[in-house]
């Protein structure tokens, strides 16, 4: 949609917004209406060109003040009428106590039914698999059509009702009442319908409201010195004044600028629960961040061949590159990958080799390897396993190799030995490949970014300490948490809470729950289970713990945008004052005129030209609200700078250039210039 | 020595004298609201009144304390005022009016000062010495109190306690107000100001009529009103009178003890909050202030157009010709800056627009750098908005001095900020509106709405000093300024106290990088541009037809 016709589109919302009992929600545009009513029926008494000019804007205002929430508005509302589309009446299929199935209506479904769901079939509510296995069709609220797995047990055991089940057959057992499950949620989210003041929008509510009520006693009191210096004003210039020195911009553009918040959190397919988490975001001062998946890429890989001494590099890498052809395991593969990259060894296909016998990796062996024609033998895996095995055929490893394994795992590594066994000689080994944790590309550029924003990032594994801290310092994360349980996770928010400190994180399991609950803003995976969703006050739909990272900006983006728009708004007043009391009283003290710095051509012209302004610049505003100030993280000196400089400075001299220039056009019409 | 040498002479002379007082009195003051142990007298006085020192205070009942002592005070003054002639060292003055004695009462509990009678011929010398000069302690101390409760909620953390409103009061009179008074009297003393219990001498002039020359404890009332910001001179003309002040010397004297406590109380306020970067940078927003409208003023009084003037080498009229216009600058743009209201010359004889600055200085909310405890607190709420706007715009939910600023304590500024514009508007409003208080005025034209103007500006800020012109000893004045002191004193005074519970029930957050600094020159610029818009805008309509139009005429 072009921003026009989205325009277009929100009019007839704008207009529905008029009525008095939904503007008395924004008291600064409660006012300006107010003073459109009073205008109207002024210049119905005593018309003027000039006096319905006025009025006409007046009115004008307030309809862009509604448009600018009705645009924010109207955007969700498009994304609810795409989720409703999921929100089919289905048939659920629901277990009796004897095993027995009975159909029912979706609606009808209590928390705790036990529903079966086969491919084809839609889940007719929010729940967690308790039987089976089965990829799922989540593209209804992710918006991403590759299937997911679902499965009984771990964490990957939660499914939202309206999702399509593709293949196989799941039990799930029912979490949510229907009409409050997760899509419910959405939508009312989305389209704004469960939209609460958060606690800063109030507290900025309140400052503008004291604002509204010292320039209402400015405006009021201004008649009776006006009329003691003979220069009496007619209400509808009253009025006019009003209306532009109430901060009408930030007025109007309040509440779209916290729609188009949880939007933009959309956008990046997150949900927040409640305004009030997209604020604390903006606050966080300490991240916890799970290691795996979120730091490091989710499995270690092959980072280097250390040859035992005497062992030709090449010779060591090829062994380790044919014992693991067949192990499609990622660890596996990225041995075949390194032994490319760092010898030039060519991929060999399993089945180029004839006569060669895989060995599959067990968890009793803790080996895998190939043996080859001509009875050579190669095997990797634990160094404790492969010693093992190295004995058992008659060789004798050397203390190196131990030298070797210790060092990699103090590094943070873990080694895998590789060992080979020749007809008729005794095994040896031949050398270590060391297997690593591969911190994500462009991870310590986002930390140093955090940390300039003042927050602090927390690593949690489950690793050693030695291991954790390799892994901390090479990612750049401020801490970490070695060998951490949920308790610990839990106990470690707490304590950074009991310093003032708020804390996100990122969960998915079950046990994650009450750390998630706790911390002041949780994002739960959408992959998690029902246990997590419900304990967040956030749910990624692209279960990406990376995103907490763009939360926490859009959470400050918010607050910018709010605190700048504000800025600008008071700052305008400046302009208008320039404008207006010079064209009220220089006909009485000719000496005012001096103040009339932009030389406007009438007084007529500089009221009207000071209202329009007014008016327009929340219509020039609205994109501005809607995508947000534009955020660089850096240190809060640096943004007040330059935000003060924009918005404060620039809110002083817009207005001056702008009420010149639309004065030169309404000093044209008949009667007002 | 040509006059701006002279000029420059004074202010540098008192910036240095304020400069080596500023760490050993704001230190001293810190020590002596954190001191846990209490004198013999001190002890007594609170056997007397059945107080437990050592029990802090929760801030409704530091409140309830503070408007109980208020309110007895009143009554006390009233009463006093009331029975004087049945009273010893009436010097035979008759009872003063009912309103004028209300107007009276409330003008020196609120620190204000106002003076609608002449002080000479209206007031023995026990209502002066007993009444009036006790509250020019008191309310000085009650206003010192106020400001450090709100700093005890920066300080402390999870509490419901702000301190204890008698230790506090105890404290400021007997530790602070009172050694500085004594010390300073005898400086005023030896510099020539009268300091008597006599009840006149008549003498005959040269031109043969019988004059009575007034005599009275003079210095020490001249001293306190300058220490405590009262600003209730002895005289009807206050420090413009030769006893009050006597000299040049004396005249700086003076202004320095006008300055003294309110700038010191920013070393105190950074000192107790634990980072006196804190208490520079509220200096410094005062100070700026301070120094734009001096520069302002004196330049406008030194390069006033017009024949009269031309004739006479500067506007001298209503200004002494012992202070000349400099000093008489320097001297009105502190009385307004700091809600003393004492003045040495006649500020309605300014030029009109020096007129319209000074009535500015006075619309800041007296923070530059204000009252006694009044301008630090003033300033600290005016600090609170400016960080709430500047912390929106570093993205974060705004911390002042590592306590959050939400939507309760957001409740409370915006009150505070909108009482005081409120009041003075509406009752220079109401004034213009009426036609008996309109009869009033004495300069017809935008200089009488100024008149108007300035007296509810000065009411309204509990600064007292006086335009002159507008005669204000009449029923309506007497009676709306005086309820309007009252309220613009009490009103914010609850409010910052709700201010100070709220903020010391929060727990400490820390700072970080994300933390908007607030000692920096940047935040100091940005408080300053939040004190001068706030008030600019909401008196500029006003100003302009009253200063502005009379000056760009």
């Amino acid at each position: 949609m072009t921003p026009l016709h989205l325009l277009a589109s929100s009019l007839p919302d704008a207009l529905r917004k008029l009525d008095p009992r939904t503007m008395v929600r924004h008291p600064v545009m409660f006012v300006v209406e107010t003073g459109a009513v009073l205008s109207t029926v002024l210049a119905v008494t005593v018309p003027s060109t000039f006096a319905w000019s006025v009025v006409a804007w007046l009115w004008l205002t307030v309809v862009f003040a509604n448009l600018a929430e009705a645009v924010a508005e109207g955007r969700g509302k498009a994304q609810a009428a795409t989720l409703r589309r999921a929100k089919t009446e289905t048939v659920a299929r629901r277990l009796r106590e004897d095993g027995s199935e009975e159909q029912v209506g979706a609606p009808d479904l209590l928390v705790g039914d036990h529903v079966v769901v086969e491919a084809g079939q839609i889940i007719p509510g929010d729940g967690d698999v308790v039987e089976g296995i089965a990829s799922v069709d989540e593209s209804a609220i992710t918006g991403e059509s590759a299937p997911v797995i679902r499965e009984s047990g771990g964490d990957r055991s939660s499914v939202t009702g309206g999702t399509r089940v593709l293949s196989d057959r799941i039990v799930v057992r029912i979490t949510a009442k229907p009409g409050e499950g997760f899509i419910d949620r959405m939508i009312a989210l989305v389209e704004g319908a469960s939209r609460q003041k958060t606690p800063n929008e109030i507290a900025l509510d309140i400052l503008l409201a004291s604002l509204t009520v010292i320039f209402l006693a400015a405006t009021v009191t201004l008649q009776p010195f006006a009329i003691y210096s003979g220069a009496e004003q007619s209400l509808i210039v009253l009025v006019a004044l009003l209306v532009c020195l109430i901060p009408t911009t930030i007025g109007a553009l309040l509440s779209a600028i916290g729609i188009a918040g949880m939007d933009r959190l959309v956008q990046h397919n997150v949900l927040a629960m409640s305004g009030r988490a997209v604020e604390a975001a903006g606050d966080v001062d300490t991240l916890l961040l799970d290691k795996t998946g979120t730091i490091t890429l989710g499995n270690r890989q092959a980072s280097e061949f250390h040859p035992v001494d005497g062992v030709d590099p090449r010779a060591v890498a090829s062994a380790a590159q044919l014992s693991s052809l067949a192990d499609e395991t990622p660890e596996g593969r990225s041995i075949v990958v390194l032994a490319k990259r760092d010898h030039g060894l060519r991929e060999r296909r399993p089945g180029e080799l004839t006569h060669a016998h895989f060995v599959e990796f067990t968890a009793q062996t803790r080996m895998s390897g190939v043996d080859l024609d001509g009875g050579r033998r190669i095997r990797k895996g634990a160094a404790a396993a492969v010693m093992k095995w190295v004995r058992e055929n008659g060789g004798h490893p050397t203390e190196e190799v131990g030298a070797i394994v210790d060092a990699i795992s103090t590094a943070g590594g873990t080694p895998l030995v590789v060992a080979e066994h020749l007809d008729g000689g005794p095994a040896r080994a031949l050398g270590v490949i060391g297997l690593k944790d591969i911190v994500k590309e462009g991870m310590r550029e986002r930390f140093d970014e955090m940390r300039r924003m003042g927050i602090r990032t927390v690593m949690i594994t489950g690793d050693n300490p030695l291991t954790a801290r390799a892994i901390a310092e090479e990612a750049g994360v401020d801490d970490f948490l070695a060998e951490a349980t949920p308790e610990d996770k839990m106990a470690l928010i707490k304590r950074e809470q009991e310093g003032g400190r708020l804390v996100a994180m990122t969960g998915d399991g079950t046990n994650d729950a009450p750390a998630l609950a706790q911390a002041d803003v949780g994002v739960a995976m959408n992959s998690g289970t029902s246990a997590a969703k419900e304990a967040g006050n956030m749910v990624d739909l692209d279960s990406n713990p990376t995103k907490l990272i763009e939360i926490v900006g859009i959470g400050k983006q918010l607050l910018i945008t709010r605190g700048s728009l504000t800025t600008f708004s008071i700052a305008n007043d400046v302009a208008k004052y320039f404008a207006i009391i010079p064209a009220m009283f220089s006909g009485v003290f000719v000496g005012l005129d001096t103040l009339n710095v932009m030389r406007l051509a009438t007084p007529q012209s500089a009221i009207l030209s000071a209202v329009v302004f007014n008016a327009l610049v929340i219509v020039a505003l609205i994109p501005l609200a809607l995508r947000g100030v534009r955020y660089r993280p850096s240190s809060a000196a640096a943004m007040l700078r330059r935000n003060l400089t924009v918005y404060g400075l620039g809110g002083v001299v817009a207005p001056f250039v702008g009420i010149k220039l639309l004065d030169l056009l309404v000093s044209r019409i008949p009667g007002i210039g | 020595m040509s006059d701006a040498t002279a000029a420059l002479l004074q202010v540098v002379t008192l910036l240095v004298a304020l400069a080596l007082a500023y760490r050993p009195l704001g230190d001293y003051m810190a020590r002596v609201y954190v001191d846990e142990h209490h004198t013999r007298i001190e002890r007594g006085l609170y056997r007397v009144m059945g107080v437990d020192p050592d029990a802090d205070q929760r801030w409704a009942v530091y409140a309830r304390s503070l408007l109980a002592f208020s309110f007895v005070s009143v009554l006390g003054l009233y009463t006093l005022q009331r029975l004087q002639p049945r009273l010893p060292l009436s010097l035979g003055f008759p009872g003063v009016a009912p309103d004028q004695a209300f107007n009276t009462a409330a003008s020196f509990v609120t620190n204000t000062n106002w003076q609608s009678y002449s002080g000479e011929s209206t007031m023995g010398h026990l209502t002066q010495m007993s009444g009036l000069a006790v509250q020019n302690f008191v309310s000085a101390a009650v206003g010192i109190a106020v400001a450090v409760a709100l700093v005890r909620g920066f300080r402390r953390a999870r509490t419901d306690r702000v301190g204890n409103f008698w230790v506090d009061l105890v404290r400021g009179t007997l530790r602070i107000l009172l050694p500085i008074a004594v010390l300073a009297t005898l400086v005023l003393v030896a510099l020539g100001a009268v300091q008597n219990l006599s009840a006149g001498i008549e003498v005959t002039t040269l031109t043969g009529q019988s004059q009575t020359i007034t005599g009275g404890p003079v210095a020490s009332q001249e001293v306190i009103k300058e220490l405590g910001t009262n600003g209730g001179g002895f005289y009807n003309v206050n420090a413009a009178h030769p006893f009050e002040n006597p000299t040049p010397v004396s005249n700086l004297v003076e202004v320095f003890l006008l300055l003294l406590i309110p700038v010191a109380l920013t070393r105190t306020f950074g000192v107790l909050v634990g980072d006196t970067r804190q208490g520079y940078a509220v200096l410094a927003a005062m100070g700026v202030i301070w120094a734009v409208l001096l520069v302002g003023v004196t330049a406008l009084e030194a390069s006033h157009p017009g024949t009269a003037f031309g004739l006479a080498g500067a506007s001298m009229e209503g200004k002494e010709t012992r202070f000349g216009e400099a000093a008489s600058s320097l001297f009105a743009v502190s009385t307004t800056g700091t809600s003393a209201g004492a003045v040495n010359s006649f500020h309605s004889s300014f030029t009109a627009v020096s007129g319209g600055l000074l009535l500015l200085n006075m619309g800041l909310g007296e923070v530059a750098p204000g009252g006694v405890g009044s301008g630090l607190y003033g300033m600290l709420v005016l600090a609170i908005l400016a960080v709430f706007v500047a912390g929106l715009m570093v993205g974060r939910t705004p911390e002042y001095l590592r306590k959050k600023i939400r939507a309760r304590e957001m409740k409370l500024v915006a009150l505070y900020i909108l009482t005081m514009p409120v009041v003075v508007l509406a009752g220079t409003g109401v004034s213009m509106a009426l036609p008996g208080p309109r009869e009033s005025i004495l300069n017809p034209g935008p200089h009488g709405l100024s008149e108007v103007l300035y007296a509810f500006m000065s009411a309204g800020n509990n600064n007292g000093s006086a335009f002159a012109g507008l005669s204000v000893d009449s029923a309506w004045y007497n009676t709306v300024l005086g309820l309007t002191m009252l309220f613009v004193r009490f009103v914010p005074i609850v409010l910052v106290l709700a201010l100070a519970g709220s903020l010391a029930g929060q727990q400490h957050v820390p700072a970080t990088a994300g933390t908007l600094p607030t000692h920096r020159p940047l935040f100091v610029g940005m408080l300053t541009g939040v004190v001068v818009v706030v008030a600019g805008l909401t008196f500029f309509p006003v100003l302009a037809l009253g200063p502005l139009a009379e000056g760009l005429s």
